[in-house]
Formats: C-alpha cells, sequence, structure tokens
C-alpha cells in the first residue's frame, strides 16, 4: 500500500464499515475530514515511515474522529487489516480516540483543545533541531471554544512558527447544536488573522485545492486553513445533522450509505 | 530552594543539550541565571499554563526535557489535564517545578497555597513525585533524576539556606531519610515541613521524648518497603506536612499501615477546613491550621498520656 491508496473515497468506505462493525457514531465527523486525511496522507505529510525521528507530524486533535486516521494508517501499509478490524473491540489499540501506542499516531488525543499545545511544542522542538519537517494540527471549529487554543495560537503566531500548520475543520456543527447557536465563531478567518496568523478559507473536500494548500511552501509565521466542510458529507442523510455525531447506523441505513459514497463501483 | 534548583539546571544545561525550561511569566530574579545562560532554551510562555504542558510534551516527544516552572498552584492545577494527557500518559520526560507548596505564599492568599498538589500528583500511575527537606536534597534531586524516565512532578520551596540537621542532603529516586529503630512514636514530614518538623523533634528531645524521624522527599512510585520497615518498629506514627490531611504524605503512610497490616496507629496533621480568610507567614498558617509545633508536642503528650493511663 502506498500514498496512492489513500483516496477519500476509499476512507469513508472504511469509516462506514467498521462504524457498522463495531456499531459506533461519530461518523459524520469522521466523514467530514475524509479529504482532509486523504491529502494529507496522499502526499501532503511527508512521512517515510513513522519511526523516522524527521517525519512530519499530525495531529488529530479532533480525536473523535480518528478512525478517518485510521483508514489512512492502514492504506498507507502502517496498520494491518486485522488491527483495522479490531476497533472499539476488547483489548485493541483502536479506540475512538487515537493513542500514541498505535503505530502510526503521533500524539495520543481525545481532549478537545490539546492538540495544538503539542502542534506548538513539536514546532518548537523542530525549529530548535533545525528541521525542515512540519506539524499539522487538524481541529475541529467547535474545538475553538477553548481556551487554549487561544494560548497556544498566540504563542505560535508570536514565535513566528512557520512550520506549524492547523486545519481547521468548519463544519458548522458541534455535539449539541450548531456553532453559530452554541457559541458563534464567526468570523473565524478574521479571528485567526487577528491572532497574528496567515489565514485562509479553502473548500475542505476539494483534493486539489487542500493539497495546495497543505504543500505551500511554508511563510513568515504559522497558517490556519479555514476548510469548509460538510458533517457527513458524502452520505446525504447524515449531512449537517446533529444525530449523526452520534447514532449507529441501522442495516438499511448502511446500504444507503455505502450506495451514497458509490462503494460498490470503482 | 527554587534559585538553587535553577542555578543547579542551568549547569546540567552547558551539558546537555536537551535540557529546557519553560516558565507561565513567573520566575523574576529566580530565572536569570538559566535564561541569561541558555536563552535558546528558555522560553516565558505567558500566563498560559495549558499551553505550557502541552509544548512540554510536544518538545518532550522531539526528545527533549523540559522543564516547566510556576507557582504550585498553578503548575499543578491549571495545567493538570494537559499534564495526564500529555506527558504522564505518553510517558515523556517532562518536570513541573512546583514552587512553594503549602503556605510558602501564605500571605498571597489561598489561591496561592498549595494543599492538593502532592495528592493530586501522587496518585497518577508513572509519575514521580519529589518533595526536598532542604536546598542540598533539592540541588541532588535535580542532578541525580534529569534523565530519568517518563514524567517527574517536584515541589520546591523558596527557603534557600536552611538545611538538614539530621540528613545529609543527598537524594536518589526512592529516597526516605530515617533515623530511629523503634519505640512508642515516630515522625514523618515531606517537603521543607520536614525540615522544620527536626525543630519540633528537638524540642520533644530536650523534655525526653525520643521519637523516630523520617524525612520523605520521594511521594511517587511509593517508598512502600522503606516505610513499611520503619513504621513497623513504631506504636504510633504522627505525619505532619504543609498540604490537606487527605492525600498527601498522611494517606500514604495509612496506607502502607493498613496494607501491611502493621499495628502502628496514626495520627495526620495536615489542613482539614478551607484555606479562606486570614492569611499571614508559614508559622502563623500552620498555628491557624493546627498544624504548630505546640500542636504536635501537645498531641504526642498526649498520645504518651493515654498509654500509661
Amino acid at each position: 500500500m502506498n500514498s496512492a491508496a489513500v483516496t477519500s473515497k476509499t476512507i469513508r468506505k472504511i469509516i462506514l464499515e467498521q462504524s457498522k462493525r463495531a456499531h459506533v457514531g461519530h461518523i459524520g465527523s469522521g466523514l467530514a475530514i475524509a479529504d482532509i486525511i486523504a491529502a494529507l496522507f496522499s502526499g501532503g505529510l511527508d512521512i517515510r515511515n513513522p519511526e523516522d525521528p524527521d517525519r512530519d507530524r499530525f495531529i488529530l486533535s479532533k480525536g473523535h474522529a480518528a478512525l478517518a486516521l485510521y483508514a489512512a494508517l492502514l492504506l498507507r501499509g502502517w496498520l494491518t487489516q486485522e488491527d483495522l478490524d479490531s476497533f472499539c473491540t476488547d483489548g485493541s489499540l483502536l479506540g475512538v480516540h487515537p493513542e500514541k501506542e498505535l503505530r502510526g499516531i503521533d500524539f495520543g488525543t481525545g481532549s478537545l483543545g490539546t492538540g495544538l499545545s503539542f502542534g506548538v511544542g513539536a514546532a518548537v522542538a523542530a525549529r530548535a533541531q533545525k528541521s525542515e519537517r512540519k506539524i499539522v494540527v487538524l481541529i475541529s471549529d467547535a474545538e475553538c471554544n477553548e481556551g487554549s487554543v487561544w494560548e497556544a495560537a498566540m504563542f505560535a503566531a508570536h514565535h513566528k512558527l512557520s512550520n506549524l500548520t492547523v486545519i481547521i475543520d468548519a463544519d458548522g456543527q458541534q455535539a449539541f447544536g450548531y456553532t453559530k447557536d452554541v457559541l458563534d465563531l464567526s468570523p473565524l478567518k478574521d479571528r485567526w488573522s487577528a491572532f497574528g496568523w496567515e489565514a485562509a478559507d479553502i473548500d475542505g473536500h476539494d483534493p486539489e485545492v487542500l493539497r495546495k494548500a497543505i504543500t505551500a511552501p511554508p511563510g513568515a509565521g504559522p497558517r490556519a486553513l479555514i476548510a469548509n466542510t460538510v458533517f457527513g458529507k458524502g452520505v446525504p442523510f447524515m449531512e449537517n445533522k446533529i444525530k449523526w455525531h452520534y447514532w449507529p447506523m441501522s442495516d438499511d441505513e448502511y446500504a444507503i450509505a455505502m450506495d451514497a459514497i458509490g462503494a460498490h463501483r470503482a | 530552594m527554587r534559585k538553587a534548583v535553577i542555578s543547579t539546571l542551568a549547569e546540567l544545561a552547558d551539558s546537555h543539550p536537551e535540557i529546557y525550561l519553560l516558565t507561565g511569566d513567573l520566575g523574576y530574579t529566580v530565572l536569570e541565571p538559566f535564561a541569561d545562560r541558555h536563552p535558546d532554551r528558555f522560553i516565558n510562555v505567558g500566563v498560559a499554563e495549558q499551553n505550557m504542558l502541552g509544548i512540554a510534551a510536544g518538545l518532550a516527544e522531539a526528545g527533549f526535557v523540559p522543564y516547566v516552572y510556576s507557582i504550585a498552584t498553578f503548575a499543578a492545577l491549571r495545567g493538570y489535564e494537559f499534564f495526564r494527557n500529555g506527558a504522564i500518559l505518553h510517558n515523556f520526560r517532562v518536570r513541573i517545578l512546583g514552587v512553594g507548596g503549602g503556605f510558602d505564599y501564605g500571605t498571597a492568599g489561598p489561591t496561592h497555597q498549595a494543599l492538593e498538589d502532592l495528592g493530586v500528583m501522587r496518585i497518577q500511575p508513572g509519575l514521580s513525585v519529589i518533595a526536598p527537606n532542604d536546598v542540598r536534597q533539592a540541588r541532588a534531586a535535580i542532578k541525580n533524576t534529569w534523565d530519568a524516565d517518563g514524567p517527574i512532578y517536584f515541589r520546591i520551596g523558596k527557603d534557600e539556606k536552611n538545611t538538614s540537621a539530621k540528613f545529609d542532603g543527598g537524594f536518589e529516586m526512592g529516597r526516605v531519610d530515617t533515623s530511629g529503630s523503634g519505640g512508642d512514636i515516630c515522625l514523618l514530614s515531606t517537603g521543607s515541613a520536614a525540615l522544620d518538623l527536626e525543630k519540633t523533634a528537638a524540642s520533644l528531645e530536650e523534655k525526653g521524648i525520643s521519637c523516630g524521624f523520617a524525612s520523605v522527599p520521594t511521594l511517587a512510585p511509593a517508598p512502600t518497603e522503606k516505610l513499611a520497615d520503619f513504621l513497623k518498629g513504631y506504636a504510633h506514627a504522627v505525619t505532619v506536612e504543609d498540604h490537606f490531611a487527605v492525600g498527601g504524605l498522611g494517606s500514604l503512610v495509612a496506607e502502607v499501615i493498613a496494607e501491611n497490616g502493621l499495628s502502628c496507629r496514626l495520627t495526620r496533621f495536615g489542613v482539614t477546613t478551607s484555606p479562606r480568610g486570614p492569611i499571614g507567614g508559614v508559622s502563623y498558617l500552620r498555628e491557624r491550621h493546627g498544624l504548630s509545633a505546640d500542636d504536635i508536642i501537645r498531641k504526642i503528650e498526649s498520645i504518651l498520656a493515654d498509654k500509661t493511663s
């Protein structure tokens, strides 16, 4: 398996298959970032192998979308199908949220608001070691509710961490409501700019746009890519529905979902 | 101890490029020896302890050994979850320097009085917890543990000059300093409270009351064998700490006694009520919370009186 195997469609298929098998939720969250993860692991991130100390670092701070990441790790050949099939079963290292014990995971996450600080530390370390590796942190828009995100944002800008990129999965919803109704984050891009970041709105589902944005040469400081996404993207009955943050699929729903993403077609 | 700790760290950093020092905007006139000597490895992260502990984890993942400095309440509590999910969960070599446990910042009020740091830290498996009793032990502790595996929480006092009369100021992981091997009563303490307790023990000696004495700078990994060995010789143990009565050394000693089936009876001196209200220096606050030398002496005399009645 190699980078070319990492496609959004395959990632979506794996998210649906494993969510069904394990009878778990967070499906919409994983689907929202499938294209971002595909872009990262099909060449956006420079990772020869997960043990290379100078590999690019990736932190899925939006940890509950881990299935998308596990899918990418499988497709890159760093996880086996057997590993993946153990998702959410007793004794597995593949829980709802990623753990460092699992090969390919740089930092265990799951408590929203932690990952960006880890990433900032990793960026400081990379610079201190005079390495050209880059650090990418994927956070959710809801995660921007956490004050610690802004502590990290201030630090990164002040210290001009140009080796750090944050991708914000901006799908407009969170666990108990839509972001505009809970804590309105708009204008999100302006907030990141005001904190000293080079911020841009991008289409979070366009592979070419994503690839270009992720591989753009470093600027003067840290970069925030506000990836406009659709929660549950790819499965129309899940799109923008709070329920699909939580709910596992029924057999019928699964069949419809798999059909929607074209799983049975090449 | 904090100035000694920082100067020791600055020296270590001369030959160990992995060492970093982060501060949450505190340490004026204390951190300069490190900051001036190693400006590239000193970072004031600002008043942002959660981010500070997260950054420390990120640095440690790449092989650095970051020390994180703040007043013990902030160092231990504000970033606790980031420490737990970062350094502790990942077993990274992050060291927290929690300055001023107990009443060292007494006049600053309850927000600055760390009365739970030892408790919340010693319960985490994989985290070492060290509370040196004096400035020499603090220096030795830093020197001898700088590259120890896994994370460490240090409770560092503000006293830079007083030293133990009983013990030699050495430290290695697991260290417990004891004197005496059996009798009616033993005294146990941790951190700078242990240093002051030596004076109380001396006062008791003058009254003809000889107590066993243990200074316990290692709270985790729990030095259960050494403690059990010491405690089994005594009918009564009295623990004294600048900490809540629950969770710290007293609780550790209770666990050791109970799990080893020792017949040692325990009295715990610690803070049992809210620290809100009147402030003051260390002596005043110890008195306020019933932890003064007089309180301890009176208790011991009454224990002995009960015995003979």
